[in-house]
């Protein structure tokens, strides 16, 4: 999509306040009338990506959902570059739901953030909202001043003629700029004028994060809210059969109790007292066609899977023929758990039915989706849907549910009540833990065929787990040929050079557990698969595993120069000093891309004689193109860092016949501070189009802590998360 | 209906004497600064000073503090380590998600009050009962260690 072509198509409203610029999407007419327009700019439709006021407020309309990501403060840096906007004068709040206008521009029409296309999807779009913004404040003062446009400057949110040393703010010209024609076409700047891009840009939320004022959907008081909460069935799949209400009605301040299809909904007019009223419930469940293996008996399953070929993702060269010439053949089998997301502010939701349609109050991550599952439940349009966007307390790809699962169960409730009252679902945070919607389970076999000097000449990788996609909106572009991309993504994708490779996949249809793209998805598995059986085969070759993968990176430099300089920076092949007495100490690196973002890590752990791994420190090395906010991207990573030894060190859904074992963080514990290691993060310096750093920076950490673990004890762990019974001295 | 003094101010919450101090706190006063994260205790998002001491709202009957002291979030810049910490929140930029913080920053508070000078050591043992999701870790041992050269 030609951006600059779009700006011919631009159009603006002017209201008493400001100015307001739009962003006509090619074959969308005006979006002028929708309603929902902000409170504080009620005289302007909201089809803008940023509005200033009359009191020299710049706000920027985020099309993306502020979940922790920095995504706010970095939309907001593009516009205020190229508007030259004083960073102090700059606000963000979130857009509405509407496609056609903030849709994710790699998503097609759909609205909504995710796969760490935030920044990618509207560099230039963000961008040229600025700079045509700048354009018209800058012919506005021409016209007032009559001095020629050209001999105009604009500097941190003041335009200013040095000739006849006029000056203005940007809020004494929007009234006058509103007025001003769209310019067809703007010039961007050259990236060696930027002064916020690629600099440190403080983060907008901070001070609202800080001072308990920030809004999360879990704080949103409105006037006759009700507060639900819902009991569900122990088991994926159970119905309610019957149910006694007598003694939830009797709690104090609960005001209704309804069946719904995902269980009995308990409404109160506070959060506790529906909570005591759900306790006071008794449900007969109906569990006729509910799910009822365990976790043990899936691998078991998939284990069987794995004995036959699958469906091909990538296939090079003959794989069979070079087994069967192969000098050595090794081989490794790896299992992965279910994960829950397990976001600090469990899922929740608002949902108000109007006279108008539907009011939503949410961390919506997926507009598009969720209006059209309440469009489907209410009957009313998708337009009628309106998203009131809030910040999220976490998410890691849970508030985007493919199914809009915690919106429709809110929106069940709002129709079987009847009730005009908005409606707050609360899952708690065993609701949450237990909800499902997990990273899927899933079980890889691996084989390399190799030369008798060690050199790999073949690579077999088979995977079985459940489809992610299947079923999903994003169904028709990710799923070709039965594979699904995101099952097989980092192993399909492997960046080395080996003549024979195949990769193959099984996707099992007949398991009950709903799943979802969990931070960084696929790459989550796959990445630990292949790093650690790469360093497998450079220990069998006894063979430096940083020197080999660069040898076989041949292909892939930004690869090779994040591997280059995660290692230069840690120190690698310099010795680690000893730990204490029985402790083991090793050092590990790994290296992957996920969604056109390439990170390298080099970790050190000490394996106590207990078998308990200490991660001491991570080295991270990142190309995430051009750095838009260095601090943000270190903050991401380190971050990552943190989420994927969560995972690694104790993360684990289990289900035993069928019923989820965790429920809270006592056993679904991610890591606290004194498990956290020092990290230290490299960014490449790039030229590049800006990809993502949400995700990214997960996948490497096993595989590197891994590895380090492997160098320590000579002990791979092929099951996650790693057990200390394995590694005990 | 539960007399209770919040950030030096009287306050009615009409909840039954069983209920959480958080519950009372959120839904109640609508000082919703203060967290949900599991309600029993695990993740320290809800902490709150009773008389200067760090607590957890979720596991406290709000008939068990009325006549003491509660300070919140809302009102965590009302002292010299308080305002300290949350301006070394802001300028490292330790917040993501942020729903965590208000609880990481109430405990760093009584860290700092007891210890001027922690070390790692003494930071990973006073903040081990605050979970954060998105791992901000790193920044938060920073953020402590700022806000005491701050305040030396």
């Amino acid at each position: 999509m030609n951006q600059i072509h779009n700006l011919s198509r631009r159009h603006f409203m002017q209201g008493a306040a400001g100015l307001t610029l739009g962003l006509a999407l090619p074959g969308v007419a005006s979006a002028a009338s929708k309603a929902g327009a902000p409170a504080a700019d009620a005289g302007f439709a909201p089809n803008a990506f940023l509005r200033i006021g009359t009191d020299n407020s710049v706000t920027v309309i985020s099309k993306h959902l502020e979940m922790g990501q920095g995504t706010y403060t970095g939309l907001a840096t593009l516009v205020a570059e190229e508007l030259d906007a004083a960073w102090a004068q700059v606000k963000v709040e979130g857009a509405p739901a509407d496609a056609k206008r903030y849709n994710n521009l790699f998503w097609g029409p759909a609205q909504g953030t995710g796969g760490s296309t935030a920044m990618a999807n509207s560099w230039e779009q963000m961008r040229q909202a600025g700079a045509a913004a700048r354009a018209m404040l800058v012919s506005a003062a021409a016209r007032r001043w009559q001095v020629p446009a050209g001999e105009i400057a604009v500097s941190e949110g003041v335009v200013s003629h040095a000739a006849s040393k006029r000056k203005a703010s940007f809020g004494e010209l929007a009234s006058a700029a509103a007025a001003e024609a769209v310019p067809a076409s703007v010039t961007l700047k050259d990236p060696k004028d930027f002064r916020l891009i690629g600099k440190h840009a403080h983060r907008k939320d901070s001070a609202a994060k800080t001072n308990g004022t920030a809004q999360f959907t879990q704080d949103m008081h409105l006037p006759g809210m009700l507060v639900a909460v819902v009991a569900h069935p122990p088991r994926f799949g159970g119905k309610v059969k019957s149910f006694d209400a007598a003694r939830a009605r009797a709690v104090k301040g609960v005001v209704d109790v309804v069946a719904i299809p995902s269980g009995v909904a308990v409404l109160a007019k506070d959060t506790w007292s529906a909570s005591k009223g759900r306790d006071a419930l008794s449900v007969e469940w109906d569990e006729s066609a509910a799910f009822k293996l365990g976790s043990e008996d899936i691998l078991a399953r998939y284990r069987e899977a794995a004995k036959t070929p699958g469906l091909v993702a990538r296939k090079e060269g003959d794989a069979d023929a070079a087994f069967a010439g192969a000098a050595r053949v090794v081989k490794a089998s790896y299992d992965f758990p279910y994960l829950a997301h397990a976001a600090m502010e469990p899922m929740n939701c608002i949902v108000q039915r109007t006279a108008a349609g539907v009011e939503v109050w949410n961390g919506e991550q997926l507009h598009t989706g969720d209006q059209h599952a309440l469009a489907g439940i209410f009957g009313v349009s998708v337009e009628q849907v309106n998203i009131h966007m809030l910040y999220a307390g976490g998410s890691f790809g849970r508030r985007a549910c493919k199914d809009s699962d915690y919106v429709r169960e809110a929106a069940s409730i709002v129709k079987a009540t009847g009730t005009q009252a908005p409606v707050k679902l609360v899952w708690l945070r065993e609701d949450d833990m237990r909800a499902g919607y997990y990273r899927p389970l899933f079980h890889h076999t691996l084989e390399a065929a190799l030369d008798a000097d060690g050199t790999i000449r073949a690579w077999r990788h088979r995977l079985v787990g459940q489809s992610i996609i299947k079923g999903s909106p994003f169904e028709g572009f990710l799923i070709k040929n039965g594979i699904d991309a995101v099952s097989v993504e980092g192993a399909a994708t492997l960046p080395y050079a080996i003549p024979n490779l195949q990769v193959e996949l099984h996707t099992p249809t007949d398991i009950g557990v709903p799943v979802l793209w969990w931070r960084s998805v696929g790459s989550t598995h796959t990445a630990y698969s292949t790093e650690t059986f790469l360093d497998r085969l450079a220990a069998e070759a006894k063979q430096d595993p940083v020197a080999l993968r660069l040898r076989l990176l041949d292909q892939h430099p930004r690869h090779a120069a994040v591997l280059r300089l995660a290692a230069d920076k840690a120190g690698w092949g310099t010795p680690l000093p000893a730990g204490q007495p029985g402790e083991r100490r090793g050092r590990g690196v790994a290296v992957h891309e996920s969604f056109h973002s390439y990170v390298a890590q080099v970790a050190e752990v000490t394996v106590k004689t207990d078998g308990s791994v200490q991660v001491d420190r991570i080295v991270a090395a990142v190309d995430c193109g051009m750095a838009i906010n260095p601090d943000n991207i270190r903050a991401q990573v380190e971050g990552s860092v943190g989420f994927g030894l969560s995972a690694a060190l104790h993360g684990e859904i289990t289900l035993k016949d069928g019923v989820v074992e965790q429920s809270n963080f006592g056993d679904y514990a991610p890591i606290r501070i004194g498990e956290m290691p020092k990290v230290e993060v490299h960014i490449v310096a790039s030229a590049e189009k800006p990809t993502g750093i949400g995700e990214p920076g997960v996948p490497p950490v096993a595989p590197a802590v891994a590895n380090a673990i492997a160098a320590a004890t000579g002990k791979w762990a092929t099951r996650l998360p790693f057990s200390a019974d394995d590694l005990k001295a | 209906m539960i007399q209770l003094t919040v950030n030096g101010k009287p306050h009615k919450a009409d909840v039954e004497p069983d209920t959480p101090l958080l519950w009372a706190l959120r839904d109640s006063l609508l000082l919703t600064g203060t967290k949900y994260g599991c309600g029993s205790g695990f993740c320290g998002a809800c902490t709150v000073h009773v008389n200067g001491q760090p607590t957890l709202a979720c596991l406290t009957p709000v008939s068990s503090v009325a006549g003491k002291k509660i300070t919140t979030i809302e009102a965590v810049d009302g002292t010299r380590v308080g305002k300290a910490v949350q301006e070394a929140w802001r300028k490292l930029d330790v917040v993501q998600c942020g729903y965590c913080q208000s609880g990481q920053i109430m405990s760093a508070v009584s860290l700092l009050s007891a210890n001027k000078k922690p070390t790692d050591a003494d930071i990973d043992a006073a903040m081990s009962g605050n979970l954060c999701r998105c791992a901000t870790y790193v920044r938060i041992r920073a953020a402590i260690h700022e806000a005491a050269r701050a305040l030396a």
